[in-house]
């Protein structure tokens, strides 16, 4: 798996200064960018196209503080995840629990005709749950900082990992049960599956 | 390096311009100082014609004249089926690239976008005094891979090597850019002829970075047309009992005067429509309220990408500095307001909307020249690609909105033991299921080494280039062996097709410049004797003594000289006539301006005089 963290020269931790991240990917892009590459021969553009696009993952990868914990991770973790990678993954135990009421409603109104008050009361659920999602995702990057600093003082980092994963894998599937409702009601918000996939 | 020239390769019109030796980017106009070159393209029994020739037949001649063929580019028959009826000549069905029928032969959409291409570099040749042989074409930024590169495709068959494919609202933020040094964010609204685009970008230190880009690449002015004619087609049915939508000579009057209509309508409160048909002359006022009415439908389904546009960029309306319109059809004021509405800020229109993709494509050909080195476009693919998986899901590999050049890697391996080759079926788009996406192309891995089921591991790697165009390399991982790809596009022409027409049209290409010119003279001369045959049974009540008579006989001299081949003489000769029917046309106007006749005849005389 790729370093993005090592592309921009920075070291693998969750704080990293927006501005100052675009100010280097800007300057990268400069130095790589095919458009700067047009007389070389084909090896060298050939390069500069690969260069080229490990800087505009590694941006995206970066970017946004809720992209650089899933990265991260995966990246601490060795796993080969790519951008989109396929696959549910597993939710905590609890929270299964808490939504078979949900996973219930969603059967009935997959197999069949929903009445009024039924889709009210998917919508309050969708709604609620989205509310959920932003909660999880600010308790993942509130925790950031905690991380950064394991690291600096050398300190037991797997508890740490370890409420990451499970946290990531309750946001994912927060995020497949409501876009499932947003199908189930036919008002699918974001009819975008790329969404879910990031 | 020799020249790289930018091209706005438009639904309706197309642009060639460049950037001079001042570093400044200029439209090249052709010999009659025309910028604009319709993207109209005539087969006509002597040769083809391309722009304003072509244009001025279209309701002649509807069958062999094509316009608007980049709605058919990269596409297949069932994308277009449903506007098939309105259009006056025959595309064909097909399983892959439609084909369009003229009289005995069939073209496909980059050939005739390639007539186009071929025009506007000999124009720009003929303007510069050089060869051109490298362009930069623009494209609808929502366009996908196989339209992309229909676009690539057409350039070759011109003989252009298309250094880059660029979008154009991305094209005219540099246009922007380079000259009024816009920074921040910025939103540009493009709505040309038949593609709505809208990206947002932000602009700082010579960058430019697209951060979202959304749009539909069938809603333009054509459909605005469309749109008028059904209602003005309900309208001639319920005041003169006649139903026209069947007939392709009235249908292209129809459209032509409403494209007209609403063209005067961005300027003027109301107009009036004469319309000369075979049994009755249709008279109708027009106000604007009533075209607006017809559009609205229309411009609100422009909102929907500006906001998912905005919600893939992270921002709020209120966040973006500058507003940008680009295309002619923001110069309809129902537009303008609605797209102030949305993003709360007066939008800016400086530059020529016509012009200004046309003038950001010179301005990044100069940039790949290496003739600019302060400013970098960083745009984005518009779709998610990914590839079709077990039970026709889609697995997407590359998101929407990714900067460009991009890649993503992935591993396959056989599901049988001995199996040697393994395929793949990649698509764009944002749906789940593969069957509601872009079939772009199937990819044939080949040499896969007999292994048993699960052992070989081959590396497949997606790459989008700068172009927005998908490569595909695949590398069997044990072996480090190149594993060799055969690529069958869906909708695209196959690297034999594209070669042949390569070859076909450089046989052709040196004899085309002359036979061309005599080709528009013989054409402009028809056009004019037509013209001229209507006046004189139509307003020969207006002549005065021996008027007729000298007009017949300015024809006949015509007709002989036509009859020739002296390209000089028959224009001498369609001025002659032209002079000759002068008055008389001016007569049938004021007349026609008093509503006693229709006007639509004669003031087409006095336009092509």
């Amino acid at each position: 798996m790729d370093d993005y963290f090592a592309v921009f020269g920075l070291p693998r931790k969750l704080t990293v200064d927006g501005e100052a991240l675009r100010r280097r990917f800007y300057s990268l892009s400069r130095a790589h960018h095919p458009d700067f590459h047009q007389a070389a021969d084909d090896a060298a553009q050939a390069e500069t196209l690969a260069r080229s696009a490990l800087v505009n993952r590694a941006y995206r990868a970066l970017r946004d503080p809720m992209a650089r914990v899933e990265y991260l991770i995966a990246l601490e973790e060795g796993r080969d995840t790519r951008e989109g990678a396929d696959g549910r993954p597993k939710a905590p135990r609890d929270l299964l629990e808490e939504m078979l009421e949900v996973q219930e409603a969603l059967e009935e109104a997959r197999s069949g005709g929903m009445d009024e008050a039924a889709k009210a009361r998917l919508r309050e659920e969708r709604t609620r749950l989205a509310a959920r999602r932003e909660a999880e995702e600010a308790a993942l990057v509130a925790r950031a900082g905690e991380w950064d600093a394991a690291l600096d003082a050398g300190a037991d980092r797997r508890p740490l990992l370890a409420w990451f994963k499970e946290r990531l894998a309750a946001r994912a599937y927060l995020r497949t049960v409501i876009d499932d409702l947003g199908e189930a009601l036919g008002e699918d918000q974001d009819q975008h599956v790329s969404h879910r996939r990031h | 390096m020799s020249r790289i020239v930018g091209i706005d390769l438009g639904t309706t019109n197309s642009l060639v311009a460049y950037v001079d030796a001042n570093g400044v980017p200029r439209v090249i106009p052709d010999a009659d100082g025309r910028t604009l070159l319709p993207s109209v393209v005539a087969y006509t029994p002597d040769g083809v014609l391309v722009g304003h020739p072509a244009r001025r037949q279209l309701a002649r001649h509807p069958a062999r004249t094509i316009y608007s063929v980049k709605r058919l580019m990269g596409r297949g028959y069932d994308d277009v089926r449903e506007e098939l009826p309105r259009l006056p000549f025959a595309v064909l069905p097909a399983a892959e690239v439609v084909r369009i029928r003229v009289d005995d032969r069939e073209v496909t959409p980059p050939e005739v976008s390639a007539q186009v291409l071929r025009a506007l570099k000999q124009r720009a040749e003929a303007a510069l005094g050089e060869t051109i042989e490298r362009a930069v074409i623009t494209v609808p930024a929502y366009f996908n891979d196989s339209q992309r590169q229909a676009t690539k495709d057409a350039g070759r068959i011109a003989g252009l090597d298309v250094v880059r494919i660029v979008n154009e609202p991305t094209a005219a933020s540099l246009a922007y850019g380079l000259q009024r040094r816009a920074q921040g964010l910025i939103a540009v609204y493009d709505l040309g002829g038949g593609t709505f685009d809208v990206s947002i970008l932000r602009v700082k230190d010579g960058v430019f970075e697209v951060l979202a880009t959304n749009g539909n690449t069938h809603l333009g002015g054509d459909d605005f047309d469309q749109a008028l004619v059904d209602w003005l087609l309900e309208d001639i049915r319920a005041t003169h009992d006649a139903d026209l939508s069947a007939d392709p000579e009235a249908r292209q009057e129809l459209r032509l005067a409403a494209e007209a209509a609403k063209c005067r309508l961005s300027f003027e409160a109301r107009t009036h429509l004469a319309i000369p048909f075979a049994e009755f002359t249709y008279h109708r006022d027009i106000t604007r309220e009533d075209v607006e009415a017809r559009l609205a439908p229309l411009v609100e389904r422009t909102m929907g990408p500006c906001r998912t546009a905005l919600k893939d960029a992270g921002l709020t309306p209120d966040q973006i500095d500058e507003v940008v319109l680009v295309g002619g059809s923001t110069r309809v004021p129902l537009v303008r307001r609605w797209v102030e509405e949305l993003f709360g800020k007066t939008p800016h229109s400086q530059l020529n909307p016509d012009e200004v993709v046309a003038l950001g494509a010179a301005v990044q050909a100069q940039i790949l020249a290496g003739g600019i080195t302060d400013m970098l476009l960083l745009d984005v693919t518009p779709l998610s690609l990914g590839i079709e998986t077990l039970g026709g899901i889609v697995s997407v590999l590359i998101p929407r909105n990714t900067t460009i050049p991009t890649l993503a890697k992935e591993q396959f391996t056989t599901s049988v033991d001995g199996q040697t080759v393994v395929d793949l079926h990649v698509l764009q788009g944002e749906r789940e299921l593969a069957r509601d996406n872009r079939s772009l192309a199937r990819f044939e891995l080949r040499g896969v080494d007999p292994m048993p089921a699960g052992m070989p591991k081959i590396e497949v790697t997606f790459l989008i280039d700068a172009n927005g165009i998908l490569q595909v390399r695949a590398k069997e991982l044990r072996t480090g062996k190149e594993a060799s790809i055969e690529v069958r596009p869906t909708y695209g022409l196959t690297e034999a097709e594209v070669e042949r027409m390569v070859d076909e049209s450089f046989e052709h290409a040196e004899a085309d410049v002359h036979a061309r010119l005599l080709i528009e003279a013989r054409s402009e001369a028809d056009t004019v004797a037509n013209h001229v045959e209507r006046a004189l049974t139509q307003g020969a009540q207006l002549a005065e003594p021996g008027e007729l008579e000298r007009i017949r006989a300015a024809l006949a001299v015509l007709r002989a000289a036509r009859a020739g081949d002296d390209r000089a003489l028959i224009q001498e000769r369609t001025i002659e006539l032209n002079k000759a029917t002068e008055r008389l046309a001016e007569a049938m106007m004021d007349a026609a301006l008093k509503g006693a006749l229709a006007s639509r005849r004669a003031d087409r005389i006095l336009e092509s005089s």
